[in-house]
């Protein structure tokens, strides 16, 4: 009956927030963006209208709209943009979920450690996190790349690195306040193991701050992801990601204009939903955090 | 606030041995110096031989600290490709990135600050609209696509600007703009949330109470509070330009240590990629560094943290 009580007890505060969010207004236009995103990502086998990588030196160089086969144009090696803009999709979601995921349960688990834990292994997860947000995004891809190699895990690697800090500050702030209310005593009290007690009832509520980190560095993500393809230290060239595509149009900008202007443009449309996502979510969370 | 700065500055030390930690053993985890730098024709005795003139037979430790007494010295090793000590090609290639960072900087503090001034005197009005389209443009674009798409603009369409290279005042324009806008967009935001929260507080309504003209009320009284959340931001900033400075030296060709990194790590050349790494975050770190005691300096409440 107990865990009863507590399982519906979690689904009523699952269910408030689309109520709360209701009555705010959605950001309509950002949504609709993050679901064609995804919706890319899923499927993007189905809704690619060619292979994104397969080269067809016949149809190089169309401009958009003027071979309808190809409607947003081909490349300097004749594949299809519109193909590749959405594996591009695919690309940057993968990379941005599992990156942005593995830091933020890093950061969590950490983050709850050192919030209910104070002493040494506080002070060394905090200093760790001073010391990962004291260095450049760049310089940390770069010294993976030196030692590894490009390649995706290498890029994810780089994000995990820099991302998981901040995930891990905001949490233990959390739970330095949250550990001194009255039910985190009581559980104590009651004898609930440590890790129950940060699982079940300390967790639960960092939520909130939780999603609200999350949502603001999916677009900062994206762009990280962008940059190090740009730079040549991701994924290899030809493989369809809107960085790498930026970069491919570049040499020939004065030629070709459509090979930048469209991945380029797709990004920052992306990351500016993202963006706008974000804010939204924590003006209806958690309006204290808008410092952020 | 002594124990504070002396506390910050160990920290900053800490995180320099980190780095250097870190850079130590990328060259030693990739693979062999000594096969790097041997000919095609040299056998195992001239093999044997340079590894033991370069130290690469003793302890990783005791290498590590052959390593740093070097580095502190500014002896990064020999460029590989250059032929030339990788301090002389540092040496060569900062001056570039000095300027553009420090150009970039000036028009983040120059455009950003009064904007975001402005924007919060005139709430909601056509400026304001403007400068949050800015800020939200500015941090959302991708960097190097903005640059790329400028060249098209300027350079190729309209033939205004040139388009890369080291050169005269013109030659800076482009660069130093798009590695800006970013931080020009951060710090428009930030003073104006910060001026607009000033603004509501009770001594300026006092003031405004007083009688005090708008124009006092506004350039001597919030302000003074008002920048300060702008000045730690800025300096981070000016930290995290050498972070953005690496695309746009690529795209504009621009001579800097940033596309050395770059160069350094697709050739494999050790000693510049080390030179560079630690340069670039010797940088970020002292910055962040002198930041952090102007802030407390300015601010007591954070002494005590």
């Amino acid at each position: 009956m107990a865990s009863l009580n507590v399982a519906t007890g979690r689904i009523d505060r699952l269910l408030a927030i689309p109520g709360r969010a209701r009555r705010a207004r959605l950001p309509w236009v950002p949504l609709t963006i993050m679901a064609v995103l995804l919706v890319c990502a899923a499927v993007a086998p189905l809704l690619a209208p060619h292979d994104p990588i397969e080269i067809s030196m016949l149809n190089a160089k169309l401009a958009p709209g003027e071979n309808l086969t190809y409607p947003l144009g081909t490349d300097i090696m004749g594949r299809d943009m519109l193909s590749r803009l959405i594996y591009g999709a695919r690309t940057a979601v993968y990379i941005s979920l599992i990156a942005l995921g593995t830091g933020a349960l890093v950061g969590t688990v950490l983050g709850l450690m050192a919030g209910y834990r104070t002493g040494w292994l506080d002070v060394l997860i905090m200093r760790t996190a001073d010391a990962a947000l004291g260095f450049p995004t760049i310089l940390v891809a770069m010294i993976i790349v030196t030692i590894l190699g490009a390649g995706i895990e290498n890029i994810i690697l780089a994000v995990v690195i820099t991302v998981w800090a901040r995930f891990a500050r905001m949490i233990r702030g959390d739970v330095l306040s949250i550990k001194e209310l009255d039910f985190v005593t009581s559980a104590r009290i009651a004898g609930v193991s440590t890790p129950i007690i940060l699982l079940r009832h300390i967790f639960p509520n960092t939520i909130n701050t939780l999603m609200v980190i999350t949502s603001l560095q999916i677009g900062q993500v994206i762009l990280l992801e962008a940059s190090l393809s740009f730079l040549g230290l991701g994924l290899p060239p030809g493989h369809p990601a809107w960085g790498i595509m930026v970069s491919e149009g570049r040499a020939v900008i004065l030629d070709v204009w459509w090979l930048s202007l469209l991945p380029g443009l797709a990004i920052t449309v992306v990351v500016l939903a993202f963006n706008f996502f974000g804010d939204w979510l924590r003006d209806t969370l958690d309006p204290k955090l808008r410092r952020l | 606030m002594q124990r504070y700065i002396f506390v910050r500055i160990f920290q900053a030390l800490i995180t320099l041995l980190i780095l250097s930690l870190a850079v130590f053993l990328s060259v030693h985890l990739t693979g062999d110096p000594a096969a790097y730098l041997l000919g095609p024709d040299e056998g195992e005795v001239e093999y044997e031989a340079l590894k033991k003139q370069m130290g690469l037979d003793k302890p990783l430790a005791v290498q590590y600290g052959v390593f740093l007494s070097n580095v502190v010295r500014g002896d990064f090793g020999h460029s590989l490709m250059m032929r030339r000590p990788a301090r002389e090609v540092l040496i060569q290639r900062l001056p570039a990135t000095l300027e553009l960072a420090g150009v970039a900087f000036l028009l983040i503090i120059i455009v950003g600050v009064p904007l975001g001034i402005l924007s919060a005197i005139k709430r909601d009005t056509i400026i304001d609209n403007f400068g949050k389209l800015f800020a939200v443009a500015g941090i959302a674009s991708p960097s190097f696509w903005i640059a790329i798409m400028l060249i098209l603009l300027f350079g190729a369409i309209l033939g205004w600007l040139p388009t890369f290279g080291r050169g005269g005042i013109d030659h800076f324009i482009l660069p130093a703009f798009v590695l800006s806008w970013s931080g020009m967009a951060g710090v428009l935001r930030l003073t104006r949330s910060s001026m607009l929260e000033v603004l509501d507080s009770e001594y300026v309504k006092f003031a405004r109470i007083k009688g005090l003209s708008e124009r006092l009320v506004v350039y001597k009284h919030a302000l003074k509070n008002g920048v300060i959340p702008v000045m730690t931001f800025s300096g981070l900033t000016l930290a995290g330009l050498l972070n953005g400075s690496v695309a746009i030296e690529v795209v504009f060709a621009w001579p800097g240590i940033g596309r050395l990194m770059l160069q350094g790590i697709s050739q494999r050349d050790f000693p510049i990629v080390q030179a560079t790494v630690l340069t670039a975050g010797l940088f970020y770190i002292l910055t962040a560094l002198v930041v952090d005691i102007l802030y407390a300096y300015v601010n007591p409440r954070i002494r005590y943290d």
